[in-house]
């Protein structure tokens, strides 16, 4: 016997109102960061310095731009959803957890801003 | 009716359990360890976005950048968030296994968690060792 009540079984949304969106998302950018970041991973281990003139042609070059683009924007996003059930977790005052995770979506927002903005000006040879 | 809201609703009832009950096994600290990676990428995250403005903003600043990351402390700083990174990978991936329900008798869960860490320490050690020789150690 199920308590819960016909809308609520015909949303499937249960009590936080949006159902395993955020569990799911969590799975879809960990499957494209496993992939993103290995790419990132093996690119860092393919140059042969770090000198300024190598990296800004390394990130011009339009594949890896566009791959920086989706690494940076996928892993602030799941940056964002894992602090979030952190302090879900551990920040028990309300007001207090409100404002933990509206600073913390102002920090995300703006690191993930600088990351593409940055990209983008190398990308369309802007910098420099 | 008869039943005094008094005595359904503020009335101490034994909450679900948490870790401070349970006998400490190590697969609990590797579950601890992953959301401990977790933050500190989220932190690392600044220093990824600040190398991209660095390479973005110019010669000069990415010259900042590049001293500010030769720094011995910045050095043991990176190696430890690579260890997160591959930590946190290796062990998402063993998470995604549980969730299609495969994985997760103890026997299994033990050992996936011993490979996973150890093959952080290995994948690190791996990826310092071929960064070294590929940029002769001036990186």
């Amino acid at each position: 016997m199920s308590l819960r009540s016909p809308i609520g079984r015909a949303l499937g949304l249960g009590a936080a109102k949006e159902g395993v969106s955020h569990w799911w998302s969590q799975r879809v950018t960990s499957v494209a960061l496993l992939l993103l970041g290995l790419w990132f991973v093996s690119s860092l281990l393919r140059m042969p310095t770090f000198q300024y003139e190598f990296v800004v042609a390394w990130i011009a070059v339009p594949l890896n731009a566009v791959l920086l683009l989706l690494l940076a924007g996928t892993l602030v996003y799941h940056s964002h959803l894992g602090v979030q059930v952190v302090v879900e977790d551990y920040v028990h005052h309300h007001g207090l957890k409100i404002i933990t995770m509206l600073l913390l979506t102002f920090a995300h927002v703006a690191v993930a801003a600088l990351a593409i903005f940055a990209v983008l000006r190398i990308a369309f040879g802007g910098g420099a | 009716m008869g039943v005094s809201l008094e005595s359904t609703s503020t009335r101490k009832r034994p909450l679900s359990p948490f870790l401070t009950v349970y006998r400490w096994q190590y697969t609990m600290a590797l579950s601890i360890l992953h959301r401990v990676t977790g933050c500190a990428l989220s932190v690392g995250l600044l220093l990824f976005a600040y190398w991209l403005v660095a390479a973005a903003s110019g010669p000069e600043a990415y010259a900042t950048a590049h001293a500010f990351f030769a720094h011995p402390l910045l050095r043991v700083l990176l190696i430890g968030f690579s260890f997160a990174f591959f930590y946190h990978l290796l062990n998402g991936v063993r998470h995604m296994t549980w969730d299609t329900g495969h994985g997760l008798e103890r026997k299994s869960a033990r050992l996936s968690g011993w490979i996973v860490f150890l093959g952080a320490i290995v994948s690190t050690a791996l990826f310092w060792l071929l960064i070294a020789r590929h940029t002769g150690g001036a990186a």
